[in-house]
């Protein structure tokens, strides 16, 4: 479904992925897990379309199509989806006006007929259930006064009424109490599927007890330093960062 | 139409300010960022005709069972309606309430004794007071409560057209109205309008200004208003259409607890300039006052937003509030923003911000990562801008309106587009 090939980005001057390799079947869920400031963040903004961020080499390729050619808005309509780590509030803009813009734009792209409003408000009602969400975030703006589980519960039930076919969590684990970490992989799992891929970006091994993860990647200093199973995330738990980077740093680690 | 005395003689005062002052100058500090000139340097003349065009304008009207229509300046009786007002409110021709005993006593206390023009900045009230030749009177008396708004329209029509526009609106105390004024127009006219509203101590006011003239017009208006104790006045102020455009808009607190809102929207595009100039004077203490002027600037136009709040000694426990906030969306629009602090009172809150900005990127990509098309979540996020303050509009229809207006303004794409004209 996914394949990064040596993408390389940069921001503000500096570059911050050096050389990303990643492949994602359908069906999969891979974690990516890494220090603060490694990029992760980036390469899920990189992924989603942000161009803030400038990509200076690589190449990203999304069910056969050159992913990096497409606007922001073809990706989502392409089944890409990024629950951002940071969701932005916008005041004025209804929350209810804009999911139902948001599926109709998907809709129309994948030639289906438009939601009526029926129909709307009975998913989107299943789904704020499976979030634990009440109903009245739906007639405020969107995300405005959202606390920040509300926030992060939210991108996720954006994710459960869009159904798209590859998933990007971005640290949806931080900040969480235990019990809307619960919500959120209970959310998650729900989506899990063979048609479907996950990348789950996080920076505590925690989310991956509730998400198990079928491949557990590394991200230090813009690179994939260490891949390995849900082990991986275990030793990380254990020895912390540290002990991994010291490790790929004298070349024991692999790609 | 002759005048009262009392009347003739205002309007020869009046006059001779207007001839000694002349149109106001860049030079003088209030008139810095709007020049006049073009006006100034045009011959209007005062017009009759157009009447027979009215109803071309049937759109800007509202279905309120009380209903004006001017048009340049001069009332159009078959187009209006004063059906379904409370017992004892009064609203007419200020040229019928002249001829009203009862009314004319009210019409002589109040008009032309609040909206000033001794300066020389002040000069286009001299000219609208000298030379008007009708207007509308609203008198609500005491203690009765107006459901349904009072709409009013002033229609300009035909190139070089002076329309003078006039409003007086006495609330008594405890009473409750709202009034409604839209200015509309076909063609470069010249309108010059000055309302006066006097709040009756605890009177509640709700008062619209619909400025949605044609893209060639000139338009200058004068809104003062006398607020006595806990009276409260919220003010609606929506500028569209129009070439030049001028509001001063002067609010007199003159009784502790009289709270003021004051609410503003323009959007503007090609070489549209559009000017707020509001003058809050606090002269009683206690008195709670909200200013949020917005403005939406596109293409080469300009606007000009100058706060001022005046602060007097006894004033004391002052609570206000100010905020101008701006969305550039072209490189090439200007906005000069100003807030103007004069405070004589120790223990006041005053507060006061501007801001100028771009559409917010991180907002832009939120939507666009959700499948909204770039186009569509500009818009969506413009009009969020502007819906901040067509949401506090308290009468249905007039925000309905508004909507329409604004999203059509905003999708002419703000270009030089006279999206007024449709109505919308
Ligand atoms: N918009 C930006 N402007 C400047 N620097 C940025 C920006 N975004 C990220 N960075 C920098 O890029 C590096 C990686 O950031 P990020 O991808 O957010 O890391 P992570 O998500 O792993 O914590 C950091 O050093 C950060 O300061
Ligand atoms: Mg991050």
């Amino acid at each position: 479904m996914l394949e990064i090939r040596n993408l390389e980005a940069r921001v503000a001057g500096k570059d911050i992925l050096r050389g990303i390799d990643l492949t994602v079947k359908a069906g999969e869920v891979h974690a990516i897990m890494g220090p603060n400031g490694s990029g992760k963040s980036t390469l899920a903004q990189v992924l989603a379309g942000r161009d803030t961020y400038q990509v200076t080499g690589g190449t990203v390729t999304y069910n056969g199509h050159d992913l990096l050619a497409l606007s922001p808005e073809d990706r989502a309509r392409e089944g890409v989806f990024l629950a951002f780590q940071y969701p932005v509030e916008i005041p004025g803009v209804g929350n209810t006006y804009f999911l139902r813009s948001a599926v109709n734009q998907i809709h129309k792209h994948r030639g289906e007929p438009e939601v009526d409003a029926v129909d709307f408000l009975a998913l989107v009602r299943d789904k704020m259930k499976l979030l634990e969400l009440d109903e009245s975030l739906m007639t405020r703006s969107v995300n405005e006064g959202f606390s920040g589980g509300e926030k992060k519960r939210n991108e996720i039930f954006q994710m459960a009424v869009l159904e798209p076919k590859l998933c990007i969590l971005d640290e949806t684990d931080s900040g969480l109490d235990i019990d809307a970490l619960k919500i959120v992989a209970n959310g998650v799992n729900k989506l899990r599927s063979k048609d479907r891929a996950i990348i789950v970006v996080t920076h505590y091994q925690r989310l991956l007890n509730y998400i198990v993860p079928d491949f557990v990647h590394v991200l230090s200093a813009g690179r994939i330093v260490k891949s390995g199973d849900k082990t991986l995330a275990m030793e990380l738990e254990k020895d912390g960062y540290a002990g991994i980077l010291e490790e790929a740093a004298e070349g024991v680690g692999s790609r | 139409m002759s005048w009262p005395t009392w009347l003739t003689e205002i309007r020869a005062g009046a006059q001779s300010r207007f001839d000694a002052a002349g149109f106001p100058t860049p030079k003088l500090e209030d008139w810095r960022f709007t020049n006049v000139a073009p006006i100034a340097r045009a011959t209007f003349h005062a017009s009759t005709n157009g009447v027979s065009h009215a109803a071309e304008f049937k759109h800007f009207f509202f279905d309120h069972a009380a209903r004006f229509v001017f048009v340049n300046g001069h009332f159009v009786p078959s187009l209006s309606s004063s059906q379904g007002l409370p017992a004892g409110v009064y609203a007419g021709t200020i040229q019928a309430a002249l001829r009203d005993p009862a009314q004319a006593k009210v019409v002589e206390k109040h008009l032309a004794r609040h909206a000033e023009y001794k300066e020389n900045w002040q000069s286009f009230v001299a000219q609208n007071t000298a030379q008007f030749e009708d207007g509308i009177f609203i008198s609500i008396p005491n203690g009765v409560v107006v459901e349904e708004p009072i709409s009013v329209c002033f229609i300009a029509t035909g190139d070089a057209t002076a329309a003078f526009a006039r409003v007086l609106v006495v609330a008594g105390d405890n009473s409750q109205a709202a009034v409604v004024e839209t200015y509309a127009g076909n063609a470069a006219t010249f309108t010059n309008a000055v309302t006066e509203i006097v709040a009756g101590a605890n009177a509640i006011v709700e008062h619209y200004k619909i400025q949605q003239e044609n893209a060639a017009a000139f338009h200058i208006g004068q809104l003062t208003v006398q607020q006595q104790r806990d009276s409260n006045v919220h003010d609606h102020s929506v500028s569209l259409g129009g070439r030049l455009v001028r509001n001063d808009l002067h609010f007199i607190l003159d009784g502790s607890g009289a709270e003021a809102q004051l609410n503003g929207l323009y959007i503007t595009g090609g070489e549209q300039h559009v000017a707020n100039h509001s003058r809050i004077d606090h002269a009683q203490p206690h008195c709670p006052n909200r200013e949020l002027y917005k403005g939406i600037l596109t293409g080469k136009s300009s606007a000009v937003f100058n706060g001022g709040i005046i602060v007097r000694q006894i004033a004391q426990k002052t609570d206000a509030k100010q905020s101008n906030k701006n969305l550039l969306l072209s490189d090439d629009a200007t906005i000069n923003t100003k807030p103007q602090l004069e405070i004589w009172a120790d223990d006041v809150k005053c507060t006061h911000g501007a801001t100028i900005g771009r559409l917010d990127d991180e907002q832009l990509f939120y939507l666009r990562a959700r499948g909204i098309p770039e186009e569509d979540a500009r818009g969506l996020l413009t009009f969020a801008f502007a819906n901040e303050l067509l949401g506090r509009m308290k009468a249905p229809e007039v925000r309905e309106r508004l909507e329409k207006a604004v999203r059509a303004k905003l999708d002419s794409r703000l270009g030089t587009q006279d999206s007024a004209r449709e109505g919308l």
